[in-house]
């Protein structure tokens, strides 16, 4: 390669110019995809949801916070994938997640001390804590995809943080939805189940942000 | 006290003028772009210098972050500096190219001395080549000067007889003679009677 062929390549490129849109900021992208998967969740939760059982948990204070840190963690990982897909914004958006998502975890884990296992009879309470893993890995893959569509508009330079932080922020929606259909305190096998199905979620989007081809 | 405004410094010009035309450049502006990219190519030549330090390795980062540039203009944002977003793209593209050299360096050998050959096995014995090779330089070297010139430029280097004949500033009859002679001293030399060779290279010819 040399300069001239430089030369070239500017030539090129500069007779194949076509106008673009600037994509708006970060933030707003973020939040007009959070204000849609809401207003989805609102009418689902409208539909199916008991608010009373939702209200009742909730008045207790560790609940409330626990609820509060899963939501803050969905929003702040959602936000921080939209600033990683840009090349020119601090790469310290990716732990923005972690504060949010050690207080989801630390007060899950009082929940579990107070609940204990939780096994009740024999499989009972195992067969509530699957389909809750089902129903985080269900949820989540398709919003996942659908988010993953909405940024590569951005074309990331590292596909791979992107990927991650993303598929934290949409199982953590998907774990924040869950609350409103979740009829019993978190116990252990719960913890672990939502943690294993957020696992889950963000391998599998770890996979495909590392072998996808480059966006750009 | 009133005190005067510091004048922009160069940077801030330079900034300035590169942000003008990246906004131009958005618009659709194909001067404006092509004039940006000049302007910038050496900042990122320079830059790109971090990560590679031989010329033409960077000339190919250059390329690169051109061609980054270009697909991914629409995600600078008019309302911040322009020159931290492409530092940001040249940094990636460095590292990308030397993560690329460094898994290239591990699963490959370059050897320059390396020949093409044939896919079959016997193509690839090497020992047999060289014993080939051992087997024949004495025999040329054994023949008269002129013989073993003319034997080389048509039978081992291909050329045509008109060809040899102007290299060597023999005639053509010349040239054919010297030949004939060489392929009968290498005969004797090898102690065969056989004339395939000098049947089908005269009647060729």
């Amino acid at each position: 390669m040399s300069e001239r062929s430089t030369e070239q390549l500017i030539a090129t490129l500069g007779a194949g110019l076509a106008p673009v849109r600037p994509l708006p900021p970060p933030v707003v992208r973020a939040l007009l995809w959070l204000g849609a998967v809401a207003l989805v969740a609102a009418i689902a939760i409208a539909r199916y949801a008991n608010l009373n059982v939702f209200a009742s948990r909730n008045a207790e204070p560790r609940m409330a916070l626990e609820c509060a840190a899963t939501l803050l963690t969905a929003v702040t990982a959602v936000v921080a994938a939209f600033h990683l897909s840009l090349p020119d914004r601090t790469s310290l958006w990716r732990y923005a997640p972690l504060p949010p998502l050690a207080l989801w975890i630390v007060t899950s884990g009082f929940g579990c001390l107070h609940t204990g296992l939780g096994l009740g009879p024999p499989g009972a309470r195992f067969g509530e804590s699957s389909r809750c893993f089902l129903f985080i890995v269900l949820v989540s893959l398709p919003l996942t995809a659908v988010l993953f569509g909405v940024l590569r508009r951005a074309r990331p330079l590292e596909p791979l943080p992107v990927a991650l932080t993303a598929a934290l922020g949409v199982a953590a929606t998907a774990a924040f939805v869950l609350q409103f259909f979740h009829p019993f305190d978190i116990t252990v096998i719960d913890l672990g189940l939502h943690l294993a199905a957020i696992g889950v979620v963000v391998g599998l989007a770890g996979l495909a942000g590392a072998s996808g081809p480059r966006l750009a | 006290m009133v005190t005067a405004s510091a004048s922009p410094t160069d940077a801030q010009l330079q900034e300035t003028e590169w942000a003008r035309l990246m906004r131009a450049t958005q618009g659709g502006d194909r001067a404006a772009y092509e004039r940006l990219l000049r302007s910038v190519t050496p900042f990122i030549r320079s830059l790109s210098r971090r990560y590679c330090h031989n010329p033409q390795l960077t000339e190919d980062v250059v390329q690169d972050v051109l061609l980054t540039v270009h697909r991914i203009r629409h995600t600078w944002d008019p309302r911040r500096p322009f020159s931290p977003w492409l530092a940001a793209i040249t940094a990636r593209r460095g590292i990308d190219r030397i993560r690329r050299d460094s898994r290239i360096a591990r699963h490959e050998v370059n050897d320059d001395l390396a020949l093409e050959t044939f896919a079959s096995p016997a193509a690839n014995n090497d020992s047999g080549a060289l014993r080939a090779v051992e087997a024949v330089e004495p025999l040329l070297a054994a023949l008269p000067e002129r013989q073993r010139l003319a034997l080389e430029a048509v039978k081992i280097r291909g050329l045509s007889l008109a060809q040899a004949a102007s290299e060597s500033g023999q005639t053509v009859a010349a040239l054919k003679v010297s030949v004939h002679r060489a392929v009968k001293a290498l005969r004797r030399l090898v102690g065969t009677d056989e004339r395939p060779m000098e049947s089908r290279t005269l009647d060729d010819e």
